[in-house]
């Protein structure tokens, strides 16, 4: 008895010590994350209008009912619309950041820590104090007032479509939260780089831009990659700063609806239906799997570096 | 930290969303509100109860519903007050054990709560008080001929005007939609715009008065798709020309249902509720008048102001629903007093019975007693019972396409034909 006690509390209580630290977190893992998930594709073979437990069996029809859905189609064109605009420039202005950081001559983890600290900010303040105060469409918001210095009229951020000034103001407000921390891994990554590859490069004479193109870029290829696939898979996950900005008065429009906010007011809305609201997230699941996959095949995420 | 890393995890649980919900809510059973239960819902031989409301933003409220509650000799009700989103609060909640017993709704259950057998028959509570209360408050909460919450009170939405600017710019009081355009393209100067409908434009809360002002409905009589229809077209043509005219302030700090924007001169109109008039009158005393949404041209149509009310509910999960139905009778059926002081003693509501209506003191005069006379005579139900809430994301969007957009509007109302009577074919019967 005591041998298998011995056993399974490992050398030094190895084991017992790896339960107790590692149990509670599984746990949480399987409760929070793994059920809900195999519940919601159990759901989404169900009509669930204001029921988790659902009778009527409805089999594929609510995946068919999402596809054929105009709404839904238009949150994925939302999300590629989004992703155009925000991978690219978060990508350049992170790895910018981290160039210009990594290069400071002194106060570099003032610089490090002024850029990172937006990063702790939650989406939600960030959205108010964008909508409220930058962005606000009232004289006084800030930038009316910069531009009336100009004698520029106010301009109404966030209520016209004509242009879509709507997506500077989400655009903008994802960039200054999010672009420190991947600062950080185009940093960690500009460290790793040996010095002695920049010292055989001033030997050979080059310089500036020559440095960046032949060497840091290339060798920070394996950040590269896995900056953009977390930029992508974080875009397709937009909701609070879409959600905080754009909706008022219990609605939203349909012209900057991600499919997280089309399938919060679904499934989690007033609609209560949780047949199409998880039949959309089974899909939209899948969709974010394909797209990891085909973007590591693609830029070869997990490869043995050459 | 919501950015990567931790953020990932949490928005993938929002995406299963249906689970999660009812994971989430059972996890937090604890906080129902409800008092503490030996396992049979009673306690001390009384049951108990919980009661659910949204946070309302006049002083005074919750202590009210609190004494209210503590006032019934019958059962312990525990009062919870919910800021935040509590509609999807509680209709989360009510997939679960842990929901109210009693709770309130806006515009009463959804169709879809009816169906689903979530709330109970409430019809036999109202007695011989049923003819006292307004009828289209009993209608929208009425399904196939049994009652399903009792209307709390009256609310309603309708356009606030400043008087000393009208007079200032020589503007009468708007009676059409164009003469709606027309004076507030008038009052709107550098510092000031004409007009407020919302910082969408309109899109929440003009969809109902842009319907009846051309004289049509969400639906007809019939329960049938009610405004294919040319005038509804020229009416919704007519927001769109609103929102291009520049007269509208859009962006503002604080949106319709708060007078912020009218009362710190922003705009010399508001279209906004009645629960904003002490503050209105705070800032403005006799200077501002009232007016109903117009209708939309001399020959078409009528004005009209949107009526709501929050009714009380009772879940058919609670354990205690016979104490429950009890309670939600001796409140809102058999206590005047309480009723009265409900309605006007915080904020400026109507009763939701026409006898407690004409006690009201503070409705007999002023723009207060307009507003009444509008709820009597171009009163419409926000919507109806019928109208789910994918036919009102369809309206909405449409809405949103025709005023922001310049979309057509003849067009996105054939779109939205199609999803609503999709909706009315799977809900009906």
């Amino acid at each position: 008895m005591s041998t298998i006690s011995t056993r399974l509390r490992g050398r030094h209580d190895r084991n017992l010590w790896f339960l107790i630290f590692v149990g509670p977190f599984v746990l949480g893992l399987v409760v929070f994350v793994y059920v809900p998930i195999l519940w919601s594709i159990w759901l989404s073979f169900f009509d669930a209008y204001n029921t988790v437990t659902p009778t009527n069996f409805v089999g594929l029809s609510n995946y068919l009912d999402m596809l054929r859905d105009s709404s839904f189609r238009s949150s994925l064109l939302t999300f590629v619309v989004f992703a155009l605009f925000i991978v690219p420039t978060t990508f350049v202005a992170s790895l910018g950041l981290a160039l210009l950081v990594n290069r400071a001559r002194f106060a570099k983890t003032f610089f490090r820590s002024v850029f990172f600290l937006p990063t702790a900010c939650s989406y939600v303040v960030a959205s108010l104090i964008w909508k409220l105060s930058i962005f606000s469409g009232v004289r006084f918001g800030l930038m009316n007032t910069v531009l009336g210095w100009f004698g520029i009229e106010p301009v109404a951020w966030l209520s016209v479509t004509q242009p879509p000034w709507y997506w500077l103001v989400i655009v903008t407000a994802r960039m200054w939260l999010q672009a420190g921390f991947y600062m950080i891994l185009f940093l960690a990554g500009l460290q790793r780089i040996a010095p002695s590859l920049y010292e055989a490069a001033a030997i050979d004479g080059a310089t500036g831009w020559k440095v960046l193109r032949f060497i840091s870029l290339p060798q920070l290829r394996a950040t590269s990659t896995a900056v953009l696939l977390l930029l992508l898979i974080n875009a397709f996950q937009a909701f609070d700063e879409f959600y905080n900005l754009l909706s008022s008065s219990g609605q939203y429009p349909p012209y900057a609806r991600p499919p997280l906010v089309y399938l919060y007011y679904a499934a989690l809305g007033q609609g209560q239906d949780f047949g199409h609201g998880s039949a959309g997230a089974v899909i939209l699941t899948l969709l974010i799997a394909l797209v990891a996959l085909g973007q590591g095949r693609f830029l070869g995420l997990g490869r043995k570096e050459d | 930290m919501s950015g990567a890393g931790n953020g990932f995890n949490r928005r993938r649980f929002l995406a299963v969303g249906g689970g999660l919900a009812a994971l989430a809510v059972t996890g937090c059973g604890s906080n129902t509100g409800r008092a503490p239960e030996g396992g049979s819902g009673s306690s001390g031989g009384r049951p108990a109860l919980s009661q659910w409301y949204h946070q309302y933003g006049e002083p005074g409220t919750q202590q009210a519903v609190e004494k209210y509650a503590k006032e019934y000799a019958d059962a312990t009700v525990t009062v919870q007050w919910s800021p935040g989103d509590y509609d999807k609060k509680t209709a989360s909640a009510l997939l679960t054990d842990g929901g109210p017993d009693v709770f309130e709704y806006g515009n009463g259950p959804s169709i879809d709560m009816i169906k689903g057998g979530q709330v109970v028959d409430l019809t036999e509570l109202l007695g011989d008080t049923k003819s006292d209360f307004t009828p289209s408050l009993i209608a929208r909460n009425t399904y196939q001929g049994k009652l399903y919450a009792i209307p709390q009170v009256t609310d309603m939405q309708l356009l606030v005007y400043r008087k000393s600017l009208l007079s200032a710019a020589g503007v009468q009081p708007p009676t059409t939609v164009d003469e709606l355009i027309a004076a507030a393209k008038k009052l709107t100067t550098d510092k000031v715009k004409g007009l407020f409908v919302g910082n969408d434009g309109g899109v929440g809360i003009l969809g109902g008065p842009a319907l009846w002002s051309a004289g049509v409905d969400y639906l007809k009589e019939d329960n049938t798709f009610g405004f294919d229809d040319p005038a509804a077209v020229e009416s919704l043509r007519k927001l769109r020309e609103l929102f291009t005219s520049k007269a509208l302030l859009l962006g503002a700090p604080t949106d319709w249902s708060d007078p912020s924007a009218f009362t710190q001169g922003l705009t010399a109109m508001q279209f906004t509720g009645l629960w904003t008039f002490p503050q209105i009158q705070k800032a403005f005393g006799d200077d501002f008048g009232v007016l109903p949404w117009p209708k939309l041209d001399s020959s078409t149509g009528a004005p009209s102001v949107t009526v709501g009310a929050y009714g009380s509910a009772v879940s058919a999960k609670s354990k205690n629903v016979d104490a429950a139905k009890k309670f939600v009778k001796w409140l809102w059926v058999d206590q005047t007093d309480k009723q009265l002081d409900w309605a006007q003693s915080y904020g400026f509501h109507i009763p939701a019975r026409k006898s407690l209506a004409e006690k009201a003191e503070k409705l007999k005069s002023g723009p207060a007693a307009d507003a009444v006379r509008f709820v009597n005579e171009n009163g419409h139900a926000q919507t109806p019972l019928l109208w789910t809430p994918k036919s009102g994301t369809a309206y909405s969007d449409a809405l949103n396409r025709i005023i922001k957009s310049g979309s057509d509007p003849a067009t996105e109302i054939k779109a939205v034909k199609a999803v609503v009577e999709a909706e009315l074919k799977r809900v009906a019967g």
